[in-house]
């Protein structure tokens, strides 16, 4: 099932030229993306499962209901604010310090939903913002591959994003009701699915020696901010390294 | 079930899906709107590889050896097979071989 539906990494079709040609392409809204989308995210997600089952866990270590565990999960639907709001949690609930905090871990959202508008905004609006919600980084960076390889499919950031919600509520409750029965996620190598994908993504977005500057610039931005402050700020300052060193470097 | 104190809990959830909802959508809906020149195209085309290249960064730092020797097998099959998801099996795969071996030495 999935070896027809798995994409390759199209690598020949780079970022470059791609931006310009797709304006042209046709870019369709369809059951058959929603399909190929939650087909080819499904193991991916199955990985976002593993992370889920530590997230229900350690939210009812924290006092969550299972209840408030799942409503979390199930609507706000971001792993890492998630976690951190989890260890934040208190009691009373310290609630502008969880939301704010939430705020600025998401701060990257912008920047990923942002990078989604060459074909977005060929689509009618109810379609790109219910697809928008189940933005996460996995389906985000498999939508953005899937669009740059010219396949036309509009419903794939919502197919594949359903894969994860799927994932991650049913996870999130099974954690959250077996709790401390679940051993080390590290025995079957959870922890390392995330990294090992955005290393396999980031093989199909070089783009030959012209990724190199902006690659470096966002590999040290990031390494300096991650030291200085506390969060995810980093993943946002990484960004704009690049996007500025890229553009920089085009107007000399 | 429905007390206070859990009404209170799935406010600050429904809050937190606001504030979440709003970082997703807020990109794409502000560059709806406004018409972004080339260069602002030239660094949106960058960001998806600079997002990555930065966290995994911070990943690979904050691992070891074994995550560094994982990694190294899943660029190599992502190189070379072009497929993200047999190049992740081939990663996971492995650091649980290099895991157990250590724990077998130790």
């Amino acid at each position: 099932m999935t070896q027809t539906d798995a994409e390759p990494l199209g690598r020949s079709s780079g970022s470059g030229e791609a931006s310009t040609e797709t304006e042209s392409e046709a870019l369709e809204f369809s059951r058959d993306g929603i399909r190929s989308g939650f087909v080819t995210c499904a193991p991916v997600a199955l990985g976002v499962g593993g992370y889920g089952l530590v997230f229900g866990v350690l939210a009812r270590e924290a006092g969550l209901s299972v209840m408030t565990a799942v409503a979390m999960s199930a609507t706000v639907l971001a792993g890492a604010a998630q976690l951190i709001a989890v260890g934040l949690w208190d009691w009373p609930i310290p609630a502008v310090a969880v939301v704010g905090t939430t705020l600025v871990v998401n701060l990257r959202y912008l920047l990923m939903g942002a990078s989604l508008r060459p074909w977005f905004t060929r689509l009618p609006s109810r379609q790109a913002y219910t697809s928008l919600f189940f933005m996460a980084d996995e389906n985000w960076a498999l939508t953005i591959q899937d669009l740059r390889a010219g396949n036309g499919r509009g419903a794939f950031l919502l197919g594949s994003g359903l894969a994860i919600w799927v994932f991650w509520v049913v996870a999130t409750a099974i954690g959250a009701v077996a709790g401390g029965r679940i051993g080390n996620p590290e025995t079957y190598g959870l922890d390392f699915v995330l990294t090992a994908i955005f290393l396999a993504l980031l093989v199909g977005f070089w783009d030959g020696r012209t990724s190199l500057a902006p690659w470096v610039a966002a590999a040290v931005v990031a390494v300096a901010v991650e030291t200085v402050l506390p969060g995810r700020w980093y993943i946002l300052a990484g960004g704009l390294a690049a996007s500025l060193t890229e553009v920089t470097r085009n107007v000399r | 079930m429905f007390d206070e104190v859990s009404l209170t809990a799935l406010a600050v959830v429904f809050g937190m899906s606001i504030v979440t909802y709003a970082t997703k959508a807020g990109g794409f809906w502000a560059l709806d709107r406004i018409d972004p020149s080339e260069s602002v195209r030239e660094a949106l085309d960058v960001l998806p590889g600079g997002i990555i290249v930065a966290i995994l960064t911070v990943r690979l730092l904050d691992g070891g050896p074994t995550e560094w020797t994982a990694g190294i097998a899943v660029v190599l099959v992502a190189y070379r097979t072009e497929n993200v998801l047999l190049a992740m099996a081939a990663g996971v795969g492995t650091l649980l071989i290099v895991r157990w071996g250590r724990t077998g030495i130790v």
